[in-house]
């Protein structure tokens, strides 16, 4: 038999009983659909995630203060709750090989007074002017504050997008005076929009001089952390065991509890997307739930079909159709119907994931692998499903199947 | 040529054995025209199924065209209905979706032949069960049940078999019509000089053939030419 004719026998086979077909493969629509949709959605999570972690700078090393045990989350750590970092350590940093920048950070909670009365708590960064290089921040008005102010305790700020919206909402603050502590500072710039990743938001953040935070608002010569930009991504490794032993030296600290410890972007992104790995499993397998549902459906049909066309098959197997013969048409007719519900599902599921990335702003991302796996997923069902009721109709003996009413 | 020697089927219930045929020895020659009757139960079905290779003898030989088809497997026994047989039944058994040409060609499908001679084939079959052409592209329940049986002819001959088989064929039509399909085969055994067997519980259908045999409880109890053959 050629296989043209084989594909128009399914073809006619199928279109006669158009609305059964159409429902059993409805069936694998849905499950490959959100197959699909799900699947999408994780990858679009990781993206966001992976994508705005990098935002906050690239080839980033973070040293904070206190040790981290291995296997426990920032959480259990105390992070910043001890005071080990001081500003000589950033010395130490820069001075080794394949470090690009280091910025010194500290970090307080306050209370921030606008003259228009609005009035914000946000997080307020004593940073040098190196942290726009590090963080990859750029201005989005005005400047950022120099070498020459950071000296002087200058009393300037740069205000992060979202606290400047706060604070002045439609009016320009560049020029304008807060109020921190008490303290008065000119505002002379704002910094452009990162978009928050969830955990913080880098836009909600309000920068002064280090040296006019570590002297007048906080009074305390210790860092909250330390970030370190690495030239190359190749060196990252390597650059954190260096940043590791030059401190453990600095501090002369015992080597098994230092009293800091050093993230690599590397590792919290790598955590992150384990978590974000395991979120898509679990939607993935409720939708594979869905889709087996299907399969059993087409195997329904299919058993239903072999009883209805017993007589056919008897005819066929008398005018010389082989026992393989009958066995190829009904399953390909079973995977004719699948892969066909499955191209539709593909179709289906990408426009579910684009219609949640549109209305309702999550990101979602349809990857090639996802539509091969679809594919590939929904033929194999056919073939799976497909296989008990091709036998079955196969071994049918031809003269009983002539006779059956 | 189709020759039968000592073809027993025997059916195993258990410990109990039953003869369906047994002791059947017949010779027929290309172009002879044969009725096999009998009443119900007399063997005549699985007579028919052994003769269309549907089925094989537990003893005994059965040779078509000088190939002993008793060792066969459901293979090979495919292959020899496909190219040397060619079945008429009583229901017709058209399938219902498939428009009247395309059920005659079905027979040169799974013989792997392509469509441009398998529709040619077809025309020719269908003009020598003569079935007038408007037709061709009917589905088959546009039609009268005498026309289906005309359908089913020309799939019977579309493969140029050996040996046409047909069981009961008028077995659902009136008598006009029953004649009419009795009087094609008659046509196809003269002008075409096609091998015809025809499986019938009825005299006034045997009686179109020029040869009967007749059955009772599996045995030939009868083989004789027929002397007052009806001509349509």
């Amino acid at each position: 038999m050629r296989i043209t004719d084989l594909l128009q026998e399914t073809q006619l086979a199928l279109s006669a009983n158009k609305a059964r077909s159409g429902l059993t493969m409805l069936g694998i629509v849905i499950g490959i659909a959100s197959v699909i949709a799900m699947v999408s959605l994780g990858q679009g999570a990781q993206g966001t995630i992976q994508s705005s972690i990098e935002g906050l700078g690239s080839n980033l090393l973070t040293v904070m203060p206190g040790f981290l045990q291995p296997g426990r989350g920032f959480v259990s750590a105390g992070r910043g709750s001890a005071q080990s970092l001081k500003n000589e350590d950033s010395e130490v940093l820069r001075a080794l090989p394949g470090v690009a920048h280091v910025s010194p950070e500290l970090n307080r909670r306050l209370q921030i007074v606008a003259p228009t009365g609005n009035n914000t708590n946000s997080t307020v960064i004593g940073a040098t002017p190196e942290y726009l290089a590090v963080r990859n921040a750029t201005l989005a008005a005005g400047s950022f504050f120099t070498e020459s102010q950071l000296r002087s305790l200058g009393r300037v700020a740069v205000l992060g997008p979202t606290v400047a919206a706060d604070l002045f909402a439609e009016r320009d603050p560049v020029g304008q005076i807060i109020r921190l502590n008490r303290i008065n500072f000119k505002v002379i710039g704002v910094l452009r929009s990162k978009g928050g990743s969830g955990f913080f938001n880098p836009d909600d953040t309000v920068f002064v001089p280090l040296s006019t935070m570590q002297k007048i608002v906080a009074g305390s010569e210790y860092l909250s952390s330390l970030a370190v930009s690495v030239e190359q991504k190749e060196l990252m490794a390597s650059v954190q065991e260096a940043a590791t032993a030059a401190l453990i030296a600095k501090h002369r600290v015992d080597p098994a509890a230092p009293d800091f410890s050093i993230v690599s972007q590397a590792d919290i992104i790598g955590t992150l997307t384990q978590v974000t790995d395991t979120f898509t499993m679990f939607l993935a397998s409720l939708a594979g739930i869905s889709l087996l549902v299907g399969g059993i459906g087409i195997m329904n049909m299919m058993l239903t079909t072999v009883t209805e066309r017993t007589r056919e098959i008897g005819l066929r197997r008398a005018i010389g159709a082989r026992a393989r013969d009958i066995e190829r048409q009904f399953l390909l007719e079973a995977v004719a119907l699948t892969f066909l519900g499955g191209v539709i599902g593909i179709s289906l599921g990408w426009g579910i994931a684009a219609g949640v990335a549109r209305f309702a702003n999550i990101a979602t991302s349809v990857s090639l692998a996802s539509i091969a796996l679809g594919s590939g997923v929904s033929a194999g069902i056919g073939i799976i499903f497909g296989f008990y009721p091709a036998r079955r109709a196969s071994r049918l003996n031809p003269i009983e199947a002539l006779r059956y009413e | 040529m189709i020759e039968c020697r000592n073809v027993a089927k025997i059916y195993r219930s258990g410990e109990e054995e039953t003869y369906a045929v047994k002791n059947i020895t017949f010779t027929i020659r290309d172009g002879e025209f044969v009725a096999i009757m009998g009443p119900s139960g007399s063997g005549k079905s699985t007579l028919m199924n052994l003769l269309g290779c549907l089925d094989t003898p537990s003893a005994g030989q059965y040779l078509l065209n000088g190939a002993d088809i008793s060792a066969l497997d459901d293979n090979e026994l495919s292959g020899i209905r496909m190219r040397q047989i060619g079945f008429v039944f009583q229901s017709f058994n058209l399938l219902p979706r498939a428009s009247v040409l395309r059920n005659v060609t079905l027979p040169l499908i799974y013989a792997g032949i392509k469509r441009q001679e398998r529709e040619q084939r077809a025309a020719e079959a269908l003009t020598a069960a003569a079935l007038p052409e408007k037709f061709w592209s009917y589905r088959p329940h546009q039609l009268s049940g005498g026309m289906m049986q005309r359908v089913a002819i020309a799939r019977a001959l579309v493969n140029n078999p050996a040996l046409i088989l047909a069981d009961e064929p008028t077995g659902n039509l009136d008598t006009k019509t029953g004649a009419a399909v009795l009087a094609t085969f008659q046509k196809l055994h003269t002008e075409q000089q096609r091998t015809i067997i025809l499986i019938t519980h009825e005299p006034y259908v045997g009686e179109h053939a020029e040869r009967i045999i007749r059955l009772r409880d599996g045995e030939i109890i009868d083989d004789r030419p027929n002397n007052q053959r009806r001509i349509l």
